[in-house]
């Protein structure tokens, strides 16, 4: 990740100035709750000026009340500005590489050179060593290493050819070498990266299903309070006790759930973000949101949890052959094999006879279907490697019953056992094991105390498969899987009510990827997986989607904390306000005054002042996200109603008497 | 409306079982098993009916012991007619109702005075303050006791058989576990009309 | 407290645990066995299929329709009073509002009485109409919650049963017969049953007194078994006619219990989860207790204002003791303090005591009570509220888990949240609004019997009390105007209805859903931290909600109280 962390210094001041557009009440009226305390603010300032023109001595009160309102609306407005555009910021810095490229469009036999904002979706482009490549595509012909270290901050090129499952471009990358012919997979605004631009953009935002929810919640808790609120003067008039509207408006204002109304929009956005700071581009809210959901996730063990390709960790000689031997004889075997597995072979071969030196004088004898076989031919004699079985037919015996025991043994382990011969003699066995990448074992745990299993899907024999399970301490695995099992597994899991998670990057990942609750599509893959998938991991990383489900837990469990806090601070304010109200009448009240606070005017203000402070100092809380920790869901819920809940009810009961003191001291300094 | 026949019979069958049915069963099942139980446990002297065991009555002859308070309100609703049993009412006077305070001062007086006591002697909070039903048969033994000297005054009995006769009649805890102790007025007072000087 | 009052206090507790259990795993048979012969009778005499499932619509719209009758002929017996049988005193009909009142009260499981049971209905009001309201009423709750437990027991189904099939289930083998066997045992202890009506004695000291009889023991029987709450007499279960003995209080008190305190374990079975219904019964049991400590404490302890009159007050040998103003002797503080509790909690409304007189942190417990409405709770609704609580409480607190809530594998998204969030408002709404009507306007005011906060206190009563199904009164206040008589019927079938719409609508949205299997990531709900976690919630919502008329209203009282200052 090299793009820059964009500092607060930088983004404040247009976030301020935003904050003050959205007090416009049409753009509020997205937030009922925000709206609420909108018209408060209106009417505690049309209060003000009336006592101003009466020269009444209230006038004072009711301008701090009326003031502290409007800077509780400014303050949930700085939030949600703050957050969408530290999200565009990103965005835009990515854009930014890609905006002014040129393209070589293919228009029938001619190549017209336009602007790369002008490509339409379907459009062909040419592609060159050095250039640019202008917008998201898919690769029609030709294969080319390029530079992708703009988008992924990977320095090592990659890879990408037509026809395979890497044949996807992304804007802003360069070519290094070879020539393609690519698709335009998006019209201009509607790439992926444009998508996520209009994820955290506040009017066209949507909200989650999630957050909508929570929404009516607090739209259900604000009507309770408005009710509460708008028969206290009828109660108080029983009592004789006259209540101030102002005093009415600070108290509906401090009940109704301003603090996580207010950061909402933020914390949705923060989410979004904190996907894009690990690279993953979400299409939707929801996507990262049901990525905290999820029970189980999928994963391909080729590429994935393995390494792509078998290597040789071992020589097993037979009866009677020296070790030096068979190295020597694997060497020789493998020494034309130009694939992973043969260049493994013959890395270990030379290393443990300690000869780096050219072979000469062998001819290769390469693999065919037919003879299942591989090798070379020397004056020494023919050696060869292959399965079992292919020697077995090759010397025209079976194999001794020490190496059988070998080859067994390997196979029972998860591990591919190839025989080596030299001519018809059976000289020993070497040893093919998948890699397992390393740290996957840790990732795996955190996983499970998360309450999401792991499913390894692999084509290998249940044996192999069970094998590379084990050693990477992944839940279940799922051999001899054909693309198509991927699917039905899916759907049967579903069925049994749990969500799925996985990532791919192949076409015939695709309808798996449409069909799985959290897709994870791999830039690199084909346009047909990025489509199908809901998100899409720029440094095409199989294994990040394990960093979304803690991003979507984060999510949600800052959500709750901050719903929580805000309802437990409830309690305070009305042990400030509701006392303050009826104390002149009814003395023996004053036992409720638990904070000791001044006078009724510094209770009430004091709660209103802490009401509005508490959305600017929660926003670095909701931008960042309350931390998920994978110790299983009952501590985790003890843990956080500890410091949301029982926190959310203490807190405010210091920070209004400290409130509440500062006016005092800032009062008597007046006169 | 496809309920609309079926809700109609079934209305007219729950009225039939619930509402005849069950409490005619009800009701020979109980005269066959406690007739006295189920016909109000009235007390009769001389073929008379003097009242029932459960209700408490007004007594207010110095010879009688005297139940609690009673705010049974005349049937008008404004007046009192203490131990009415067709309106069971209670007071409802909240704990702090000055008119409450002040009625039950006054009760306590004239409690002390009725029965001669001092001053300085703490009155048993029943004798002072109306019952829920306003029809509660029994007193606290505290109650009764107080009211010894006066009755045996008034009918000339030696106080300690009086006493005695009080002890005899205590009754509860249900089970030696459930509720309070407490004295029936009417079947203590009928004791009383039963002693032979 | 004696040793005593200990005694009662763990014996009673004794039973409730060991029987709520058994009653609820009994009722998981009525509602899943196989039908019986008298329930296949009934079905062909009704003319309807128990078999045809229904979805939450069908069900109810069965049960509105149904209601509606029960209400109409409730109505019309109550409206002829004057010109049917069994009435040889000859007592008219009563007032339009108050007739309408009653009806409403009846069928919706509340039984507030805005009359005088023995001067304003005839045996056969109190036998027929009276009686066939309080079985119709509850019965048609507990149908209501098999239903909505069924949304959280079914996935991938629209159907949430057959409200016919369920509730002549309960009436046939649990409440019909319970009830009788319940009033057996009353008339043994001294309740009447008798169909003649008036017995004059004459007293020792040559008065005359007019004793009042009637079918007492089967309205009993049912009033408490269905937490209905209306009672024969004025004075309710305080008259010696309906609660002779401090067994029949102790069996009055568990009758309330006997079919919501086993829901818990209904829910248990139904769903295939014992450990949650013992989580539930755990959570209604504890606000139970905390209820019954505080009123004892309140009951027994001395009234300060009472001090200088020189009144012995606390308990000794010789006498109870304790705040007896409105409460009878034979029953003592401990006893009353239990059935006052248990009838609170229950929102059945009996009341062996007058609640006018208690002191208020008594009532604080009362107000808490109704205000929460979802402990053991009335017949069948007071649950479906305790779960639409726990639906809140989980989404809340279950975000912070980091996984989209879900309780008993069933996510809770906005519709849910919605339906409960709907539900929620009700309770608010009507009481408050009511309320600030009541002590407001001087139609209000005028009905009050005591001053200050406690006659406040009156009217907010009178409101919640209709709003939670309850029924009871501080009976102080004149309910029986046409303002109050009129207010609180709308108010009782809106309380009704409205909040169990949406919480079987919310069932029908939960029966489709797939039940998703539990991880170590899933919120357990089934722990003392769950526990702590819901009545925590319920508290501060309640807290939250009512703390005005709280502050006004009882907390004003005792603060007055404890510095020696009457109103």
């Amino acid at each position: 990740m090299k793009r820059e962390k964009t500092r607060f210094s930088a983004l404040g001041p247009a976030a301020l100035k935003k904050s003050v557009l959205m007090l416009n009440p049409v753009t509020l009226w997205r937030n009922p709750v925000m709206f609420l305390v909108w018209v408060g603010s209106v009417l505690t300032t049309l209060f003000t000026l009336d006592f101003l023109v009466r020269h009444s001595g209230e006038a004072v009160f009711t301008g701090l009340i009326s003031f502290w309102l409007w800077a509780t609306i400014l303050f949930a407005n700085f939030a949600e500005a703050l957050a969408e555009l530290q999200g565009k910021a990103q965005a835009e810095s990515l854009r930014a590489t890609r905006s002014d490229t040129m393209a070589k469009l293919v228009v029938g036999d001619e190549v017209r050179l336009i602007r790369s904002t002008e490509l339409k979706k379907w459009d062909q482009f040419l592609l060159s060593p050095g250039d640019t490549v202008p917008t998201d595509g898919e690769i029609l012909d030709g294969a080319a290493s390029i530079d992708e270290s703009a988008m992924t901050g990977e320095s090592a090129p990659v890879i990408r050819e037509a026809g395979g499952d890497r044949s996807g471009v992304t804007g802003g990358t360069r070519v290094l070498a070879g020539e393609l012919r690519v698709a335009v997979s998006a019209n201009p605004g509607e790439t992926f990266l444009d998508r996520m631009i209009a994820l955290v953009e506040g009017a066209k935002r949507k909200k989650s299903p999630n957050e909508i929810a929570l929404s009516i919640l607090l739209i259900g808790l604000s009507l309770i309070f408005l009710v509460v609120v708008a028969t206290l003067p009828a109660f108080s008039s029983y009592f004789k006790t006259p209540v101030s509207p102002t005093v009415l408006i600070a108290l509906l204002v401090c009940l109704i759930p301003t603090t996580i109304a207010g950061l909402l929009p933020a914390i949705g956005i923060a989410g979004i973000k904190r996907a894009f700071d690990a690279n993953v581009i979400a299409k939707s809210g929801k996507a990262v949101e049901v990525a905290g959901d999820i029970d189980l996730l999928l994963l391909d063990k080729t590429g994935t949890i393995t390494f792509g390709n078998r290597q040789a960790v071992q020589l097993l000689p037979a009866a009677g052959v020296s070790r030096e031997e068979l190295a020597r004889a694997a060497r020789l075997a493998s020494f034309g094999d130009q694939t992973p597995e043969g260049k493994s072979v013959l890395a270990l071969a030379e290393t443990l006879l300690d000869d780096h030196s050219p072979v000469s004088g062998v001819t290769p004898v390469p693999f065919t279907p037919q003879t299942r076989m591989s090798g070379a031919d020397s004056s020494e004699g023919s050696f060869r490697k292959g399965s079992d079985d292919a020697i077995e037919s090759f010397v025209g015996h079976p194999l001794p019953e020490d190496v059988r025991k070998t080859v067994t043994g390997i196979a029972q382990s998860g591990g591919t056992p190839l025989v080596v011969v030299c001519d018809k003699r059976v000289l020993g066995v070497i040893h093919l094991k998948d890699v397992i990448k390393p740290g996957l074992a840790e990732r795996f745990k955190r996983l499970r105390a998360m309450g999401v299993e792991t499913v390894m899907v692999t084509g290998d024999n249940p044996l192999t498969a069970g094998a590379i399970a084990r050693e990477a301490g992944i839940d279940d695995f799922f051999a001899q899987a054909k693309p198509e099992d991927k699917m039905a597994l899916i759907k049967k899991e579903q069925d049994k009510g749990r969500l799925v998670a996985m990532s791919g990057d192949g076409t015939n990942d695709a309808p798996s990827l449409a069909q799985a609750d959290v897709a994870l599509a791999m830039n690199s893959g084909t346009q047909a997986a990025k489509e199908a998938g809901n998100m899409v991991d720029l440094d095409s990383d199989p294994t990040k989607i394990i960093a979304v489900v803690e991003i979507g837990k984060q999510l949600l469990i800052t959500r709750g904390a901050l719903t929580t806090f805000s309802v437990a601070n409830d309690v305070a304010k009305y042990f400030a306000i509701l006392p303050a109200i009826f104390i002149v009448n009814f003395p023996a009240l004053g036992v409720l005054n638990v904070m000791k606070l001044a006078t009724p005017e510094t209770a009430v203000a004091s709660a209103i002042i802490f009401n509005a402070l508490i959305i600017p100092a929660l926003i670095p809380l909701a931008l960042k996200g309350v931390a998920y920790r994978p110790i299983g869901a009952s501590a985790l819920l003890r843990r956080n109603l500890l410091i949301y809940g029982v926190g959310g009810i203490l807190a405010p009961f210091v920070g209004i008497k400290l409130i509440d003191m500062g006016l005092v001291a800032i009062f008597t300094r007046m006169g | 409306m496809k309920s609309l026949f079926p809700s109609l019979r079934a209305t007219l069958l729950l009225l039939i079982v619930t509402g005849f049915v069950y409490p005619l069963a009800v009701d020979g099942a109980a005269h066959l098993l406690f007739p006295h139980r189920a016909d109000g446990s009235l007390i009769t002297k001389n073929g008379v009916v003097i009242g029932s065991s459960l209700i408490g009555q007004p007594f207010s002859k110095p010879v009688y012991f005297h139940p609690r308070p009673s705010a049974t309100p005349d049937p008008t609703g404004s007046g009192s007619v203490p131990y009415d049993a067709a309106f069971s009412s209670a007071s409802n006077l909240a704990p702090s109702n000055g008119a409450q305070i002040k009625a039950v001062t006054a009760a306590a007086e004239a409690y002390r005075k009725e029965n001669a006591l001092s001053p300085a002697e703490p009155v048993p909070v029943d004798a002072v303050t109306a019952s829920g039903s306003g029809l509660d048969p029994d007193i606290s033994l505290a109650n009764a006791l107080l009211q010894v000297n006066r009755v045996a005054g008034a009918r000339h009995l030696p106080p300690a058989r009086v006493r005695s006769l009080v002890m005899a009649h205590v009754e509860g805890p249900q089970f030696g576990l459930l509720g309070a102790k407490h004295v029936n007025v009417l079947t203590l007072n009928l004791a009383l009309d039963a002693l032979r000087p | 407290m004696t040793v005593l009052d200990w005694m009662q206090l763990i014996l009673i507790s004794l039973l409730i645990g060991g029987g709520a259990p058994v009653v609820g795993h009994y009722l998981a048979w009525v509602f899943t066995g196989p039908r019986i012969a008298p329930e296949r009778w009934i079905h062909r005499l009704i003319g309807v299929d128990p078999d045809k499932p229904m979805d939450w619509r069908e069900y109810a719209g069965a049960l509105l329709f149904s209601n509606a009758l029960f209400f109409a002929a409730g109505y019309s017996l109550l409206w002829a009073q004057g010109r049917l049988p069994v009435n040889p005193r000859h007592i008219a009909a009563m007032s339009p509002e108050v007739t309408f009142n009653t009806a409403a009260s009846f069928v919706t499981n509340t039984n507030w009485q805005a009359y005088v049971g023995e001067a304003q209905l005839s045996n056969f009001s109190q036998m027929v109409p009276i009686t066939f309201l309080m079985f119709v009423g509850a019965n048609t709750g507990m149908a209501a919650l098999v239903a909505i437990l069924r949304g959280f027991a079914r996935s991938g189904t629209a159907h949430v049963g057959n409200y016919w099939d369920d509730f002549f289930r309960f009436f046939v083998r649990a409440f019909l017969p319970a009830c009788f066997a319940m009033a057996l045992l009353l008339v043994w202890q001294g309740v009447p049953q008798t169909l003649s009506t008036t017995v004059v004695a004459h007293s020792l000291e040559g008065g005359s007194q007019t004793l009042i009889l009637g079918p007492v023991a089967s309205l009993e029987a049912v009033k408490n078994l269905g937490t209905n709450g209306g009672g024969f007499y004025n004075a309710n279960g305080a008259h010696p006619y309906e609660n002779p003995t401090p067994l029949t209080n102790t069996l009055e008190l568990l009758g309330m219990l006997t079919f919501t305190a086993s829901l818990p374990f209904l829910f248990g079975r139904l769903t295939g989860r014992s450990r949650q219904g013992w989580a539930l019964f755990a959570t209604i049991m504890i606000l139970y207790a905390l209820g019954l400590g505080a009123v004892e404490i309140s009951e027994k302890g001395p009234n300060p204002l009472l001090a200088p009159a020189g009144i012995a007050q606390t308990t000794s040998p010789l006498q109870d003791g304790g705040n007896t103003e409105g409460k009878e002797t034979r029953l003592g503080i401990t006893q009353t303090s239990f059935f006052s509790n248990t009838t609170m909690a229950a929102t059945t409304g009996a009341v062996d005591a007058a609640m006018d007189s208690m002191n208020p942190l008594a009532l604080m417990v009362y107000f808490s009570h109704m205000w929460l409405n979802e402990e053991p709770g009335g017949k069948g609704v007071g649950f479906a509220g305790l779960l639409k609580e726990a639906i809140l409480a989980i989404f809340i607190a279950g975000l912070m888990v980091g996984r989209t809530p879900e309780f008993l594998g069933k996510k809770l998204e906005a519709r849910e949240i919605k339906l409960a969030a709907l539900s929620l408002i009700v309770t608010p709404f009507t009481v408050l609004l009511l309320t600030s009507v009541g002590v407001t306007a001087s139609f209000g005011t005028s009905s009050m019997d005591n001053p200050g906060p406690h006659g406040f206190e009156e009217v907010l009563y009178a409101y919640s009390s209709g709003n939670a199904n309850n029924g009871s009164a501080m009976a102080g206040l004149n309910a029986s105007t046409p303002f109050y008589a009129d207010s609180i019927g709308i108010e009782m079938l809106l309380s009704r209805y409205l909040p169990l719409l949406p919480l079987l609508a919310m069932a029908g949205a939960l029966a489709r859903k797939r039940i998703h299997p539990v991880t170590a990531g899933t919120l357990p709900t089934d722990t003392p931290l769950f526990v702590a976690l819901l009545v925590g919630f319920m508290l501060l919502v309640g807290l939250l909600t009512f703390f005005p008329g709280l502050m006004l209203g009882p907390i004003l009282e005792q603060l007055s109280l404890m510095k020696g200052l009457s109103f």
